[in-house]
């Protein structure tokens, strides 16, 4: 394993320095906003200390990637396979058309969290957050999982327009069917058969974070997936 | 580049970024600018080095009865008309030009000068205008009809200082870090739209209001029109200019609350106005109403600096991030979270104001 003390290091210079490397571990000291971390890497492990910038894990493409601390915006966009952890928070569109691999999140994430993720056969991306969600949580999503456990909450579990233009995929919360969600999108509260589904998406969370599984199953968990008998006709704004 | 040829929005296209960043002690304690540096320096690479700039409150202190003048000059004749506009309508109390240290990070500067004026007393009672309106007047005119001359600081106890560069050298140029301030903001360039010139490098400044902007005002147009309808002239070639003068407009002529003048530039939606309480409903629908082209429309996060404090506004759909903190007396506000740990590694209460909440911070007892 390498370690890299990268304080003041920019960002293109940090990155080059992993990619010539024939290490394919490295633990990261003193990241303080540089871009791209692990931006397209397969068979990397990659431990960040310190705030992580924007499109860490981007097109991640089978690499662990595990942040101590918070990190900024655009993370694990369109990421294909592999995971990151994130031991904070999240910025804004975490999991931007995302398709593949997990990121679990310790805190909270900012606006439109899995906006346009996708599925496909084998490939079924999860994003599990631990505090609360900004607005436009899977807006326009498209397939693959977010889970919102609401733990230690002092704002709502999501902001307003949740799942808009959703068009696949699924999203569990912890908590009641959010007001304004759209007639195109179906709740339901969790049943027997929703909770074992969740139960195994999230264990290696629970194991990560040292969380017990069972009280955080013992709250009531909505579901909110796509309304098939009414599809999108036009823009979705408008139906 | 001198900005003669006009490049207004539309006629020239540029893809785009942007970096932002705030910095205020509500202690009102004063503090090198060079944190303003270190913080936004960090964000090198949401610019281009094409335009950097930053707006410093209480920085002159021995001159805080005066407005100071900064002015960039495409010629010596442009100077000299200037020049003789001043001494016509205003008492030139002191000028120099603004120190500055040459490096090969910035060229092609104009002059910049800087004056410390008061409207002559003679000349103001003949306008009839108060004098803040006075001053406002003057920047228009010399903005409008003086060709190679830009007014770009107008404030009383303020400055801006901005150029065509990356923000971190901009700030060396300047040497900000021999300045003390009580608020700080800063501005990285990633023109969209329109070509880096030194006019169009943020902070935009009217009196003492400034704006640095991250995003791009899709109304731009519709702002413009609205806003040169009340007498300003948008001269400077790039949208965030617009800005300055709707805030200038609302606040200052119409007497408007920050938060207030923050509700009409990102006005709620009308479904979220329906599910307002009955009072509330009523102050949004008449603001909506009454001022619906001052809406300011597509992605933005700015910051407005003003004497006493820093107001921090998004879009109402949040498309730029914005980030807040603060530790001890000392509020924070970045386009990214490293760019306030640069400066305070410690900083607690971290969060993300929300699309179309204003957060106002404040200077205790100013």
């Amino acid at each position: 394993m390498q370690q890299i003390n990268v304080q003041g290091m920019q960002a293109e210079a940090l990155n080059q320095m992993i990619r010539t490397s024939k290490e394919r571990e490295f633990r990261l000291c003193g990241v303080n906003g540089q871009r791209y971390i692990g931006c397209g890497l397969k068979g990397y492990s990659i431990t960040i200390e310190g705030t992580a910038g924007n499109a860490t894990g981007a097109l991640n493409d089978g690499s662990k990637i595990v942040v101590h601390g918070n990190v900024q915006d655009q993370a694990g966009d369109t990421m294909n396979g592999g995971s990151i952890i994130v031991t904070g928070s999240a910025g804004d569109a975490l999991g931007y058309a995302m398709r593949g691999g997990e990121i679990l999140v310790g805190g909270s994430v900012g606006y439109r969290c899995g906006i346009h993720m996708k599925a496909y056969q084998e490939r079924q991306p999860l994003i599990v957050i631990g505090g609360t969600a900004g607005s436009f949580l899977g807006e326009y999503q498209a397939g693959g999982t977010i889970v919102v456990l609401g733990m230690h909450a002092s704002s709502p579990l999501v902001g307003p327009c949740c799942a808009r233009g959703m068009y696949g995929g699924t999203i569990f919360l912890a908590g009641d069917k959010p007001q304004d969600l759209p007639d195109k999108v179906l709740h339901r509260d969790a049943t027997s058969e929703d909770m074992e589904r969740l139960s195994s998406l999230i264990e290696p969370y629970c194991q990560l974070f040292r969380l017990d599984k069972t009280s955080l199953l013992a709250h009531h968990f909505s579901v909110l997936v796509p309304n098939s008998s009414n599809p999108y006709r036009q823009l979705y704004t408008y139906a | 580049m001198t900005g003669e040829e006009g490049f207004l929005e539309g006629r020239e296209h540029i893809p785009s970024g942007c970096a932002i960043s705030g910095l205020i002690d509500r202690s009102g304690r004063r503090f090198s600018g060079d944190a303003a540096i270190r913080s936004i320096s960090v964000m090198h690479d949401r610019s281009n080095g094409l335009g950097g700039g930053f707006a410093g409150y209480g920085i002159y202190p021995e001159y805080k009865d005066f407005y100071a003048f900064h002015l960039f000059f495409y010629s010596t004749d442009a100077k000299k008309q200037t020049e003789a506009y001043l001494d016509e309508y205003y008492d030139v109390i002191n000028l120099s030009k603004i120190p500055v240290t040459r490096t090969k990070a910035i060229t092609d500067e104009p002059l910049i000068w800087r004056y410390f004026v008061a409207p002559s007393p003679t000349k103001l009672a003949e306008s009839q205008l108060d004098e803040q309106e006075f001053v406002v007047r003057s920047a228009i005119h010399i903005n409008s009809t003086i060709k190679g001359a830009y007014l770009f600081s107008s404030g009383k106890n303020m400055g801006v200082f901005k150029a065509v560069g990356y923000p971190e050298d901009v700030g060396r140029f300047y040497r900000l870090d021999e300045y003390e301030g009580y608020c700080w903001t800063a501005h990285g360039r990633y023109p969209t739209n329109t070509p880096g010139w030194w006019g169009g490098s943020h902070p935009f400044a009217l009196l003492d209001t400034t704006v640095v902007h991250n995003g791009e005002i899709s109304s731009y147009d519709a702002n413009r029109r609205a806003i040169e309808m009340f007498g300003y002239r948008c001269t400077l070639s790039t949208d965030t200019e617009v800005i300055t003068y709707m805030l200038d407009y609302l606040h200052r002529r119409k007497g408007l609350s920050f938060k207030e003048t923050a509700q009409i530039l990102a006005a709620p939606f009308w479904f979220e106005i329906e599910h307002m309480p009955e009072k509330e409903k009523k102050l949004a629908t008449y603001l909506r109403t009454t001022y619906s082209s001052f809406l300011v429309t597509g992605p933005f996060s700015i910051l407005i600096g003003f004497t006493g404090g820093l107001m921090a506004l998004n879009d109402r759909l949040k498309l730029r991030s914005l980030v807040s903190g603060s530790k001890g007396p000392m509020t924070y506000f970045a386009s990214e979270e490293a760019a306030i740990r640069a400066v305070e590694p410690d900083v607690e209460n971290l969060t993300a104001p929300r699309g179309g909440e204003p957060v106002v911070v404040r200077v205790e007892g100013m």
